[in-house]
This record gives structure tokens, C-alpha cells and sequence, in this order.
């Protein structure tokens, strides 16, 4: 399956290494990232698929939720149907 | 890669606008677990409800993950059980016993059908299951009943009516130490859909499939926060907006239903395109109906902007869901919308326009809190009104009333949770008696000449 992760808050240094390495340890592989900077507010959004049988994307949404909160960062993880479902016909 | 834009809307919608699915209900007919004996039908119907929904809780727990969408309820709705007691005969009350043990197993929020379909006349069972609901409804916590008293095919039967004034008076008096609850469970109901995903009024119908899976879907902050996008708009504009964010709203209950359809292997049967709000502040159909321009819900002019409403989202929802069903509208329970609480207890929201704005709204008069004293007469002709309205309109209408033992206009009920709280409305007393007391049956209506 494919999933959206949307990363917003404030800039830091390594939040792209800690999101990435979160994906790695879950068997995520991650396939396209998008990133703007507004004023100081970073905002992420990266397309990842899950690698092998071994990955649990429940774990991983509740990993990297977790995350997001002991950075101060708002972090979600939603399958790809949602927004297809939601915006194509 | 989806559109940034696109993806951002879809997040904002559920961490700052409420949207969620508000249930999905698994529909379970019970005309196989019809027995002679009323020990041996409760056993049929104990097991069949823990086979078919043991998953039910978990699966829905586990689309909440993986979607990312959360899914507020897991519900049951069964055959009405007054079609079970035909056969068996014996004390209702162990039905309802047995569906909230069986509630309790499987651990979903609420099972609907302790219910009976009398729009026509009382067959075998129909009067015992009616007069047993207070009983029912006070020695349980998960159950919902509803009563069918009238139909735009049949006419409505003021036998019924007469009968369910008193039940709904007796369900508040046996739940006076709990707020009156039992009331708050209990709908009566005209036009009564088959397969209605929403308590207090879901049932499953007779000419359902065995098992189904029905989904409802919410969304009023979405909607009022699409229109505060929009404010110098015109009404044209303002409809368009509804049905876009109604169809986006829609899609993800087909998703949520066709997954959770795959997931238990049972067929899918509707999406219920409505629009239900919570107590939670932002989660308001009323909150819609102001920003569309009025000082307060309940103003002249409310009427109007339900009604676009209403039809706006039936327009929008229609094509984003393969079947479409249930109550599908918006919704109007005063004690489960923080603007309609707000509009009720300021006094500009009445008795009579709420009644007014059922003519255009999904359903009807829902969690009215009414004078403690208020008889049983007052609450049946109240009853009657409404499902006229259902009747002529060939639309559901339905009364949830809760009179307020012991308290006058002005205090206030709270029953928690989703059910909310609602100031005690005032209530014309002038009485209506002889009416009721006539009985009989209201024909059915003609369905040409209309004007």
C-alpha cells in the first residue's frame, strides 16, 4: 500500500532525517518528497510505499505520530485512497 | 503526486473541521433465529449477532489506522424484534436483554431494533414489544427502539400514536435518576427507512439482504468551513459549494464502506449521505445556517436555508456513493448541536419553527427536551403533526422527545457523549385530548392534485 505523510511545523535541524529514518526502520520506502519553507514554518509532504511483507503501517502511523509530538511538529500518516477517493472521480 | 493543495484540504478537514465517519452499522437479519420458544430464539439470536459482528469493532479500529479517518461508531442494527416476538410470544424483555449482552460481547456502541412497524394496525406482538419499551430501554444501556406509526402508503395510526405518547412518557419516568435517558433512545417514527445506519431509529428491514454494511458519514464543520471561504457570495454559489463539499464528504464514506465490506466479506449496502453534528463547537448544523446569513438559527428565513441545504447535499452525496440511502439530509437534534442549544435557550428556536423545518430537513423533531408535565395526549398529537408532515411530504419524519421529569422550562437535561444536553423547551398546552383519544387511523393521502 501507499501512504501520504505530512510533516508541518517549526524548522529544526534533521527533521527530514528522523521522518526518513522512521520510514527505513518501518520497512516504508519512500518514493517522492515535496518541501517548502514558509517564512520559518516547514512543510513536508512525502509519498511512501511499504517495502516488503514485513512492514506494519499501523505501527508505523503510531511511530511516527509519536514522533511528530516530541519534536513539537504535526505529523500524519493517511493511505493514498483517502485523497484519491476525496479529489479524483 | 496528488495535489499539495488537495492533500492539505483533506488533513485541515479532519484535525480542524470534525469530518469523520460517524458509524458504520452492520445490518443483521434475524428471521432465522425465529423460534416457538422465546428461550430458544434468544440463544439463535445471541449467537448469530457474536458470529457475524465479532469482527466488527476491531475492523473498524483498524480502518481508523490505516485511513488515517476516524470512526466514531460501531453499530448494530437487527430485524424488529416485534417480528421475532410474533412467533414466540413470551416476555419481551428477554430480547432485549439478550441484544445487550450480545452488545456487550462484540463492543459496539449501540444496537438498534427493539422496534415495531404499526403504520397500518398492531399484528402478533406489536403491542407487547411497544408496551414494553420503557422497561426495556431502563434495565439496558445499549439498546434503541423505534415504532413505525405511520406512512405516506398506509396513512397513520392514531391508535398508535395515542399509545406511544404514554411509552415515551413511562421511558422518561423509569430513566428519572439517568436524565430521563430512555426517551433519549426511542424515536417514533413515519415513513421509517429499511436501512438507516443512525440511532435511535436503525432497524434492519425485512427486505434486506441477510447481513449488510451500512455506513454514515458527518461532516457539518466541513461544510460551514467551506462557506466562511465564500462570505460575499450569492445563494447560487453558496448551493454549489454545499454539494462540492458534500461529494468530497461522501467519498470518504464509500471508501470507509467498501473497505470495511471487503474486510468482514459482507455485501455493502448504503452510504447515508448525512449530515450529523456533535456537541463539539464547530460540529454544528445550526453554526451552517447562520453563516449562511442569519443572526440565529430558529430566525425567519431558517426554513429556507435548510431547505437548500438539505437538498445541496443530497445532490452532492448522490454521485460520490454507488447506493445511497438511510436518512441522508441534514440532521436537526437540538440537544447534539452546539448552535441549536445556543438558538433554544436564547428562545429564538421553537417548538413550532423546528417543527416547520422538519417539513424540509432529513429527519424530524430530534432530542427536544420537553416540560417535565407535558401529558401524554400533548406528546401524541405532537406526534401526529409531525408524521402528517411525513405523510403529505412522502418523506421520513420522525419525534424524539424527552420530557424532563420533575423539571420546568429553563433547567436543563445532560446525557453525556454524542447525546449532549438541551435546555427544557416550552410547549403549547392547550389540549388536544379528544383528538387523540379517538383512535383510529388517518387515510392514506392522495398522490395527485398537489398543491
Amino acid at each position: 500500500m501507499r501512504a501520504v505523510v505530512t510533516v508541518v511545523g517549526k524548522d529544526m535541524v534533521g527533521i527530514l532525517s528522523k521522518v526518513s529514518g522512521i520510514c527505513a526502520e518501518n520497512r516504508m520506502n519512500v518514493i517522492e518528497v515535496s518541501q517548502t519553507i514558509l517564512q520559518d514554518m516547514f512543510c513536508m509532504i512525502m509519498l511512501v510505499e511499504t517495502a516488503d511483507e514485513g512492514a506494519n503501517f499501523a505501527a508505523f502511523a503510531d511511530a511516527i505520530k509519536a514522533e511528530g509530538e516530541k519534536l513539537g511538529l504535526v505529523i500524519h500518516a493517511m493511505h493514498e485512497d483517502v485523497f484519491n477517493s476525496m479529489h479524483r472521480i | 503526486m496528488i495535489n499539495t493543495g488537495d492533500i492539505l484540504e483533506t488533513i485541515g478537514m479532519i484535525q480542524n473541521e470534525h469530518l469523520d465517519i460517524r458509524t458504520i452499522t452492520m445490518g443483521i437479519s434475524l428471521l432465522d433465529c425465529c423460534s416457538g420458544d422465546i428461550d430458544v430464539s434468544c440463544t439463535k439470536i445471541y449467537d448469530k449477532i457474536t458470529r457475524l459482528a465479532s469482527n466488527l469493532v476491531k475492523t473498524g479500529e483498524d480502518i481508523e489506522k490505516e485511513y488515517g479517518i476516524p470512526i466514531i461508531n460501531k453499530r448494530i442494527s437487527v430485524t424488529p424484534i416485534a417480528m421475532i416476538l410474533a412467533s414466540s410470544g413470551g416476555d419481551p424483555v428477554k430480547y432485549a436483554l439478550t441484544l445487550e449482552k450480545a452488545s456487550r460481547e462484540v463492543g459496539v456502541n449501540f444496537i438498534g431494533g427493539y422496534s415495531a412497524l404499526v403504520q397500518k394496525g398492531f399484528a402478533q406482538g406489536d403491542e407487547a414489544l411497544i408496551r414494553s419499551i420503557p422497561e426495556a430501554l431502563s434495565r439496558t444501556e445499549h439498546i434503541c427502539s423505534s415504532v413505525n406509526i405511520g406512512s405516506t402508503k398506509t396513512g397513520i395510526n392514531m391508535d398508535a400514536v395515542k399509545l406511544m405518547g404514554n411509552v415515551i412518557k413511562s421511558a422518561a419516568y423509569a430513566t428519572e435518576d439517568r436524565d430521563c435517558i430512555g426517551a433519549a433512545k426511542l424515536v417514533v417514527f413515519c415513513n421509517a427507512p429499511d436501512d438507516n445506519p443512525f440511532m435511535a431509529g436503525a432497524f434492519h428491514g425485512a427486505g434486506e439482504a441477510d447481513c449488510v454494511i451500512n455506513v454514515g458519514v458527518s461532516g457539518p464543520g466541513v461544510v460551514r468551513s467551506a462557506l466562511t471561504k465564500i462570505p460575499d457570495a450569492n445563494i447560487t454559489e453558496v448551493a454549489d459549494m454545499v454539494k462540492k463539499t458534500a461529494f468530497k464528504i461522501t467519498r470518504m464514506g464509500q471508501l470507509v464502506a467498501n473497505e470495511a465490506s471487503r474486510r468482514l466479506g459482507v455485501p455493502f449496502g448504503i452510504v447515508d449521505l448525512s449530515l450529523a453534528p456533535t456537541p463539539a463547537v464547530g460540529d454544528s448544523v445550526a453554526y451552517i445556517l447562520e453563516e449562511m446569513g442569519l443572526e440565529t438559527c430558529g430566525a425567519h428565513g431558517t426554513t429556507a436555508c435548510l431547505a437548500l441545504l438539505n437538498d445541496a447535499v443530497k445532490k452532492g452525496g448522490v454521485m460520490a456513493s454507488s447506493h445511497v440511502g438511510g436518512l441522508s439530509g441534514a440532521f436537526i437534534p437540538v440537544s447534539e448541536d452546539a448552535g441549536m442549544i445556543n438558538a433554544a435557550r436564547s428562545g429564538c428556536l421553537t417548538l413550532e419553527k423546528l417543527e416547520a423545518m422538519t417539513a424540509v430537513c432529513s429527519v424530524g423533531l430530534d432530542m427536544i427536551v420537553v416540560p417535565g408535565d407535558v401529558t401524554p395526549e400533548i406528546i401524541s398529537a405532537i406526534i401526529a403533526d409531525e408524521a402528517a408532515i411525513g405523510m403529505i411530504n412522502s418523506k421520513t419524519t420522525a419525534v424524539r422527545l424527552i420530557p424532563a421529569i420533575g423539571k420546568e422550562v429553563g433547567d436543563e437535561l445532560n446525557f453525556g457523549g454524542l447525546l449532549g444536553s438541551g435546555p427544557v423547551m416550552r410547549v403549547n398546552t392547550a389540549s388536544p385530548e379528544k383528538f387523540i383519544s379517538r383512535g383510529g387511523r388517518i387515510p392514506a393521502p392522495i398522490q395527485s392534485l398537489k398543491n
